[in-house]
């Protein structure tokens, strides 16, 4: 077996005496989306933020490319290459496309201030890759399309070569046609190479974007499976029944 | 506005927030104007405007940004107290014992000392707003208290006074440039302008961006230009009264010449806002560290998510306050040429009020620092007017407090219209 892109290993969390993620263990490959799946406080989003540096594990080791690796703050996923893309839409809403795309991470100029030209230059250059009908870099991105500005926070993951993407339903906030954007982005960027997670509630997404699916309930790891080996009604009793029918026959 | 008008305005570029805050001030220009039968549009009291709203303008740049970041600050007027205050004894009592009255080395060291320490108040009182997580509302209120208590303590009581005569000249009443070198200031000033203004286009150019018709290019310098002459010509008409040069050629033996006259020129203090202005726009618009302001603001998650470390960025932000509070104290002191322990009383509700009336959201994340000054201007342009028609003070209270609130609303309005959050 090659080594993953990552993998996340017995990792722990508790919220005062909540264990919110309990002993978990994910992994994702080059060129690969895992979904994660899960009602609402089953722990995914709590796992990926914690990859993703928001939150502080309380137990357990991360490996990027096998080597073990440190995040305590979401630069330091940064460092390792990991974005994140959020349900929130996490945007500036009074700062344009640009400034966003690049907040944290500015282009200066000699004098170190802001080169907000070649920014801008720089987000035409990418926008025009992924979403050719983006066209209002100087409006404050509040008065933009959940689309509009879905395909400004994947720009930002991708100019900055992204190598393991976290997606937390990223399609939430869309209508249809930008759903199938994104999904077609998502596509894009796996024959990329890079490693995908992505979390959604949306069953037929998952099994249509991902490779693998692992579900979660009350905090702990149910079961990853590959998508090919399930079908939507055994990943829908894995995240209400907590097991898998395939693999421990429900008992009446 | 005919569709001609607005047509122009947005070929231009032109901000229509600006275009209102200056359409008010010239209301509120040409009503006391007739109000006072033709003093308040005069060169003597426009020049006296400037001074007078030097050191809350000042403030107002830096409230800017702790409103936009969400937060407050309410004890911007005691810091400016307690900061006046140790001015006064550093320049008065301690420093002339060790280098001797006169010596340039006071005003350096008094100037260092007032903008660190209002620079330590900051940093403690955004340390506690960021690290401790303590509402700002609740640490500047008790710092309001805390600082006031500390001005009057300092000298228990008893006002500073005479200081410095260098220092003084900060404040503008007795310390002004002249005219020649306010033209040399204006020429430099728009040689800049138009600087920018090609620099901007040419930059734009090379990146294949859309530009504004060269003839707009040429409108918008021409009005920055006029506006920079405009306002040097105003200032440079204010004369220095006869009797007053009179006495200074006596005072030098010597006889003045038939018909001599001489103007003041740009009062210091009001340079130094300007320079704060321009100082601070740059940050705002062109360093990271005003994008991280204007980010949290805008969405303070997003920013953490970012990388930003959003509480040292308060604590940064409130230690600019606190730095700002120290000039303004500089200036306004040095205007008063004393330090009395009620310095600065009341000055957090004129500057929070100049900020939002300059277009700054309380809600966070929208303010522009020109906005501010303007605004700033605009209050005391009101203030003064209603003083010289002979509005009794509980009456002009109401007025201001009327006013604010209607600019806000007129604001909310405008945001509603135009799209704006």
């Amino acid at each position: 077996m090659t080594t993953p892109l990552l993998e996340m290993r017995n990792i722990s969390i508790h919220f005062g005496g909540i264990k919110a993620v309990d002993d978990v263990s994910v992994h994702v490959m080059p060129g690969e989306v895992v979904g994660l799946l899960g009602h609402n406080g089953a722990g995914k989003s709590t796992l990926i933020k914690i990859l993703s540096g928001a939150y502080k594990k309380d137990a357990g080791e991360i490996f990027v490319d096998g080597r073990k690796v440190d995040i305590r703050s979401p630069a330091d996923a940064r460092k390792h290459n990991i974005e994140t893309i959020y349900q929130t839409l996490a945007l500036s809403d009074n700062l344009d496309a640009a400034s966003n795309l690049f907040l944290g991470r500015e282009i200066t100029t000699p004098l170190g201030l802001l080169d907000d030209t070649k920014m801008e230059s720089e987000s035409r250059k990418i926008m025009a890759r992924l979403n050719p009908n983006f066209k209002r870099f100087s409006e404050p991105v509040r008065k933009l399309s959940g689309g509009q500005r879905q395909s400004v926070a994947i720009a930002r993951a991708v100019y900055f070569n992204a190598r393991i993407l976290i997606m937390d339903e990223p399609t939430a906030a869309l209508g249809v046609h930008e759903t199938a954007m994104v999904a077609d982005l998502i596509k894009e960027l796996k024959a990329q190479g890079l490693g995908i997670f992505l979390i959604s509630h949306d069953t037929r997404e998952m099994m249509d974007l991902c490779d693998r699916v692992s579900v979660m309930k009350n905090g702990q790891m149910i079961g990853t499976e590959r998508v090919e080996d399930v079908t939507e009604d055994d990943i829908l009793s894995m995240i209400i029944m907590g097991k898998n029918p395939k693999r421990e026959p429900v008992t009446a | 506005m005919g569709s001609g008008l607005g047509k122009f305005i947005k070929t231009l570029q032109l901000d229509t927030r600006l275009l209102g805050m200056i359409g008010a001030f010239l209301l509120i220009a040409i009503v006391f104007n007739i109000a006072t039968g033709g003093t308040f549009l005069t060169p003597r009291n426009l020049f006296n405007l400037t001074l007078q709203t030097a050191s809350v303008a000042v403030m107002a740049t830096g409230m800017v940004f702790v409103i936009v970041t969400r937060n407050i600050d309410l004890s911007i007027g005691s810091i400016v107290g307690v900061v006046g205050m140790v001015m006064g004894l550093v320049q008065a009592f301690w420093l002339p014992e060790i280098v001797g009255f006169g010596s340039p080395v006071i005003v350096i060291v008094t100037v260092l000392v007032g903008i660190g320490l209002g620079m330590l108040i900051g940093g403690l009182q955004g340390w506690m707003i960021g690290y401790l997580m303590i509402p700002s509302f609740i640490v500047t209120l008790g710092g309001l208290l805390i600082w006031r208590g500390a001005a009057w303590w300092v000298t228990r009581g008893t006002t500073v006074s005479p200081l410095d005569p260098t220092f003084v000249k900060l404040g503008g009443a007795s310390g002004t440039i002249g005219v020649t070198a306010s033209w040399a200031l204006a020429l430099s000033g728009i040689v800049a302008t138009i600087w920018f203004l090609i620099h901007t286009r040419r930059k734009h150019i090379s990146h294949d961006f859309a530009v504004k018709p060269v003839w707009a290019e040429f409108a918008l310098g021409g009005i920055m230009v006029a506006a920079i002459a405009g306002i040097t010509a105003v200032i440079n008409a204010y004369e220095v009264p006869t009797r007053v040069l009179q006495r200074r050629f006596e005072r030098a033996g010597l006889e003045m010449p038939e018909g001599y006259t001489e103007a003041y020129g740009f009062p210091i203090s009001v340079l130094i806002v300007i320079a704060v202005a321009i100082a601070m726009t740059i940050v705002a618009r062109k360093t990271r560290f005003g994008r991280y302001v204007f980010a949290i603001g805008g969405n303070p998650d997003a920013a953490e998510l970012s990388g930003i470390n959003t509480r040292m960025m308060t604590v940064k932000v409130f230690v600019l306050m606190g730095g700002l509070a120290g000039v303004a104290a500089i200036i306004a002191s040095a205007r008063l040429a004393s330090a009395g322990n009620d310095l600065g009383t009341l000055d957090e509700l004129r500057v929070i009020a100049a900020a939002v009336i300059g277009g700054t959201a309380l809600a966070g994340g929208v303010g522009t620092i020109y906005g501010a000054i303007l605004g700033a201007f605009i209050m005391q342009s009101l203030v003064s007017g209603m003083g010289m028609v002979g509005v009794d003070a509980p009456f002009q209270n109401i007025i201001v407090g009327a006013v604010l609130i209607l600019a806000v609303w007129v604001d909310i309005v405008y945001r509603r219209k135009t799209g704006e959050a």
